[in-house]
C-alpha cells in the first residue's frame, strides 16, 4: 500500500497552474480580436430572432421561411432567387468572403425583454455576426440597441414605427421596412381622391411606441388635405374587444374610422367596426369609411371579407411585376407553395444585403459593414431603386398602397396594389421633427473590440 | 343619456361571457370543491368547436380551373366546398355561412367528454389535496390544451364570421326617440345575450326543478349527509363538471364572430371570470350571474372617452378596483354564503 502524496495545498497549486494554462489562450484570443464573433474557421453565423410563438407567430414562421431561402441562395444552392436581379454583384453563391453561411434562430415573443434574452444568448452563445428580423417596434428598438452595445450589426425586420431610425437610430442598426411616416405621405394623396377633402377622422390607437408615431403621421397627413381629426383614442394592445372604442364613433361627427392597429387587434377591430354596421352608415352626407394605414397579406388573410374596399399601405407586396420582385416570388412559391409576405420580403432582402456589405467591405467587422451600407444605392430587390441613406439608416423606395379587393380569386390576392407612390414623395430629411429632431444621432460604431 | 344606454348594451354582451364562465367556474367550485384554472381553457376548445365546425363545412376538393392562372403562373385550382357539390351552390353556401351556430351541435358532446375526461382521468385526484395543488394541476392543464389548439390552428386569431342574416347593427335610438345612428348594437351580440340568457335560466331550472337538480344541490349544501342517504354523489358530480364544461364551451362557439378565436383567448377571460366569481360570492350561482352582467357594464363605462380622459388607464384596472371595494365592505361578495372556503 503506498501513502498518497496528496496535500490540499499541493491540489490548489496545481490547479492554480493548470487554470491559468487554460485561460491562457482565450486571454490572448480575446485581446487579439479585432471585433465581436469574428468568424473562425470556414462558416458564418447569422442570428436570426423572430417571434416563433405568441400573437405574432404566423409573422415571424413568414420571416423564418424567407431567411432560410436567403442562406440557401448565399451558399449557392436553390435558383439564387434575387442575386440574379440583385444590382450589386459581390456575391456569387459561394458564401461570403468563402464562408458557408449558417444561422441559429431565437424565439422574441413579441416581447421586448424575451427578444434581448434571445438576442444575447445568440451573441454570446452562438457567436453571430448579425441579427436580423422581428415582428415589432417595441421589440426592434430593444434588439436594435443590444446589438449596438455587443458591436454586432442589427439588419431590422418588420418595424414601421418612426422611432426605429428616429430618436433611437443607431450607428449598427438599419431597416429596410418602410415607415409611418411614409405610410401617411403616401397614403393621403390617394385618400383625397377617394374620399375628398372634407372628411373628419377618429383615430382608434394602440397604446405603444408604434401606434404613437402612426397616428401623428396621419393625422398630419390628411389635416395637410384638409381633412379634421375629431378624436384619437388610445386603446390597450391585446385588448380583444374592441367594442366600446367603436360604439361612440358613429356619435361622434366623424365620417372616417382610422385603424392604427397591427396584428391580431386590427383583425378584431375592422371586424367589429364592420358588425357595427359602420359601413353602412352614412354621415354628413357621406358614405362612413375605414382606413388601415399599416396593411400586412397576414392580418388581410385573417380579416378576410372585412377588408374589401379598404385603403391601406404595404412595403412591398407579391405582385409587383419587377423582375426581383418575379424571382423571389417563383423560389418562395416553389419552395413553400405560397405567396411571400412583406415581412419575409424585409428579411430576405436584410439578409442579402448584409452579406452583400460584407463582400464589398472585405470584412465582417461591423464598422466596415456599416460603412459599406451607408449611402449604399441598389436595385432588384423589388420596389425599384433604393438609398440606404447615411444619416440615419433608412431605406428610401416607393411605398405602395393598397386596397382590399372586392372579388379575390385565391385566398393570396385579397390585396390589390392601387397606387406605387414614388420615392421623393415619402422622403423627409434626417432631422424631421417626428424623427427626433435634430437631437437624433446615431452615435458611434461600435465593433466590440 | 344616450352615451349611458350604449354603453350598458356594450356591457352586455361581454357580461354574458363572464356570466356564463363564471356560472359554470361556481357549478364545479359548488359541486366538487375545485378551483378550476382550465376553465377558461374549456371556454377556448368551445370556440374552436366553432371554428372546427367551420372547416369541416368548408371541407374542399380541388377543381382545375384552366382559364385561370396562381401566382406562379400555374393552372388555378379551384377549391369548391363537398357541400356546395353536394346540396349545391345555394344551400351549400347557407350551410357554410351558418357554421358557428351549427358548431354548437359539435360543441355539446365534445365538451361534455371533455369535461368527463378531465374529472375522471385528472381532477378526480386531487379532490383530497388543498386548493393550491388543484389550482397547479389545473392551471398546468389550461397550458397544456392551449399549445394543443395552437399547434393544430396557429397562433394568429381565426376569423369565424356570424351568419350573414346577422350583420349590421340594429337602431336602437330611434325606438327610444334619439336621432338615427346614435344608440347602434350589432345583431349578433343581441343573439349572444339572449341565448346567455337561455342558457342561465336553462341551468337554474334544471337545478331547481328536477329531482337530479335537487339532489345536486343537496350535495351542494351538505354531501356528507346526502352520501350518507345511499346517494351516489359523486357520480352526479362527474355530471355536472361536463355541463359546467358545456356551459363554457357552448358561451365560447357563440362569441366567435364577437372576437376572433386564438390560442390564449381563455386566458383572458379566466382571470376576469374569477374575480367575477369572488365578487358575486364564491360558490353563489346567482352572484356568478349578478357579477358577471356587473362587471361586464362597469369595464364598458369604463372605456368610455368622457371616464377615461379623467382617469386614464381606468378600463384597465376598473374590474380590479371594485373587486376590492367589495371585498373590503362585503368580504364574502355580493351573495356570498357564510362557511364557503372559509375552514
Amino acid at each position: 500500500m503506498t501513502k498518497s502524496t496528496l496535500t490540499r495545498r499541493g491540489v490548489i497549486k496545481t490547479g492554480a497552474y493548470a487554470g491559468a494554462g487554460l485561460a491562457l489562450p482565450t486571454i490572448f484570443t480575446s485581446r487579439a480580436r479585432a471585433f465581436t464573433n469574428a468568424p473562425s474557421g470556414n462558416t458564418v453565423t447569422f442570428g436570426f430572432n423572430v417571434p416563433q410563438t405568441g400573437p405574432y407567430a404566423d409573422e415571424g414562421l413568414d420571416e423564418l421561411r424567407a431567411q432560410e431561402l436567403a442562406v440557401e441562395h448565399l451558399n449557392g444552392m436553390g435558383d439564387g432567387g434575387m442575386l440574379n436581379t440583385f444590382s450589386s454583384k459581390a456575391l456569387d453563391g459561394t458564401g461570403i468572403l468563402g464562408k458557408q453561411v449558417e444561422y441559429v434562430t431565437g424565439d422574441t415573443q413579441t416581447k421586448s425583454d424575451a427578444a434581448r434574452a434571445s438576442a444575447k444568448a445568440m451573441i454570446e452563445k452562438d457567436g453571430v455576426v448579425m441579427i436580423n428580423g422581428g415582428s415589432s417596434s417595441g421589440v426592434a428598438v430593444a434588439v436594435q440597441g443590444l446589438c449596438q452595445e455587443a458591436g454586432i450589426i442589427f439588419m431590422a425586420g418588420l418595424t414601421h414605427s418612426n422611432d426605429t431610425t428616429g430618436k433611437d437610430r443607431k450607428k449598427n442598426g438599419f431597416r429596410h421596412f418602410f415607415n409611418a411616416y411614409m405610410s401617411g405621405a403616401a397614403l393621403a394623396p390617394v385618400l383625397e381622391k377617394a374620399y375628398g377633402t372634407d372628411r373628419r377622422a377618429y383615430h382608434l390607437t394602440a397604446d405603444y411606441t408604434w401606434g404613437y408615431t402612426q397616428q401623428e403621421s396621419i393625422q398630419a397627413s390628411t389635416e395637410a388635405i384638409g381633412w379634421e381629426t375629431v378624436n384619437n383614442v388610445l386603446t390597450p394592445v391585446g385588448a380583444g374587444d374592441f367594442s366600446s372604442y367603436i360604439a361612440p364613433v358613429l356619435n361622434s361627427g366623424a365620417d372616417v374610422l382610422v385603424l392604427n392597429h397591427y396584428g391580431g387587434d386590427m383583425i378584431n377591430s375592422i371586424t367589429q367596426a364592420v358588425q357595427f354596421g359602420l359601413r353602412d352608415k352614412q354621415v354628413n352626407g357621406k358614405q362612413f369609411e375605414i382606413v388601415v394605414p399599416l396593411y400586412s397579406e397576414l392580418m388581410a388573410e385573417g380579416a378576410g371579407d372585412n377588408i374589401k374596399g379598404v385603403y391601406g399601405s404595404m412595403n412591398w407586396n407579391w405582385q409587383l411585376s419587377d423582375p426581383g420582385t418575379k424571382a423571389f416570388v417563383k423560389s418562395f412559391g416553389e419552395k413553400y407553395g405560397r405567396p411571400p409576405s412583406n415581412s419575409a420580403h424585409t428579411c430576405y432582402v436584410q439578409t442579402l444585403l448584409y452579406a452583400d456589405a460584407v463582400a464589398r467591405a472585405g470584412s465582417f467587422d461591423p464598422c466596415a459593414v456599416a460603412e459599406a451600407l451607408e449611402g449604399f444605392e441598389f436595385d432588384g430587390m423589388g420596389n425599384g431603386p433604393v438609398l440606404y441613406r447615411a444619416e440615419d439608416h433608412q431605406c428610401f423606395k416607393d411605398v405602395l398602397v393598397m386596397k382590399g379587393k372586392e372579388n379575390p380569386s385565391t385566398k393570396y390576392d385579397i390585396l390589390e396594389i392601387v397606387e406605387v407612390t414614388p420615392v421623393d414623395h415619402v422622403t423627409y430629411p434626417p432631422d424631421h421633427p417626428m424623427f427626433g429632431g435634430a437631437e437624433a444621432t446615431l452615435g458611434q460604431c461600435n465593433n466590440g473590440a | 343619456m344616450d352615451a349611458i344606454i350604449l354603453q350598458i348594451l356594450n356591457g352586455l354582451d361581454k357580461g354574458s361571457a363572464y356570466a356564463l364562465i363564471a356560472l359554470g367556474l361556481t357549478l364545479i367550485f359548488g359541486t366538487l370543491g375545485v378551483v378550476n384554472f382550465a376553465h377558461g381553457a374549456l371556454f377556448m376548445i368551445g370556440a374552436f368547436c366553432a371554428v372546427t365546425m367551420q372547416r369541416l363545412l368548408s371541407l374542399s376538393y380541388e377543381e382545375i380551373d384552366p382559364t385561370r392562372t396562381d401566382f406562379l403562373g400555374n393552372p388555378l385550382k379551384v377549391e369548391v366546398p363537398y357541400v356546395e357539390h353536394w346540396f349545391g351552390p345555394d344551400l351549400g353556401g347557407a350551410i357554410v355561412d351558418w357554421s358557428v351556430p351549427l358548431g354548437i351541435l359539435l360543441a355539446i358532446p365534445v365538451m361534455i367528454g371533455l369535461g368527463f375526461a378531465m374529472e375522471r382521468g385528472l381532477i378526480k385526484h386531487f379532490y383530497k389535496r388543498p386548493h393550491a395543488d388543484q389550482i397547479l394541476v389545473t392551471f398546468g392543464l389550461a397550458i397544456v390544451l392551449q399549445e394543443i389548439i395552437k399547434y393544430f390552428f396557429g397562433a394568429n386569431p381565426i376569423q369565424t364570421g356570424a351568419p350573414s342574416a346577422f350583420s349590421g347593427s340594429f337602431d336602437f335610438g330611434t325606438l327610444l326617440g334619439f336621432d338615427p345612428n346614435v344608440i347602434i348594437y350589432p345583431y349578433w351580440r343581441m343573439v349572444y345575450f339572449l341565448f346567455s340568457l337561455v342558457i342561465i335560466g336553462g341551468v337554474f331550472a334544471f337545478l331547481q326543478f328536477t329531482t337530479f337538480g335537487m339532489v345536486v344541490r343537496a350535495g351542494m349544501a351538505d354531501r356528507e349527509t346526502v352520501g350518507l342517504l345511499g346517494i351516489d354523489i359523486d357520480r352526479r358530480f362527474t355530471l355536472m363538471f361536463g355541463l359546467a364544461a358545456a356551459v363554457a364551451g357552448l358561451a365560447g362557439v357563440m362569441y366567435t364572430p364577437i372576437l376572433a378565436p386564438n390560442y390564449h383567448m381563455g386566458m383572458d377571460f379566466l382571470v376576469l371570470s374569477f374575480v367575477v366569481v369572488v365578487v358575486g360570492g364564491m360558490g353563489s350561482l346567482p352572484g356568478a350571474v349578478l357579477a358577471g352582467f356587473l362587471l361586464g357594464i362597469l369595464q364598458s363605462f369604463a372605456s368610455m372617452n368622457e371616464v377615461k380622459s379623467l382617469i386614464p388607464g381606468i378600463d384597465q384596472v376598473i374590474i380590479y378596483l371594485v373587486a376590492i371595494v367589495i371585498l373590503l365592505t362585503r368580504p364574502r361578495g355580493l351573495m356570498g354564503r357564510k362557511g364557503v372556503m372559509e375552514d
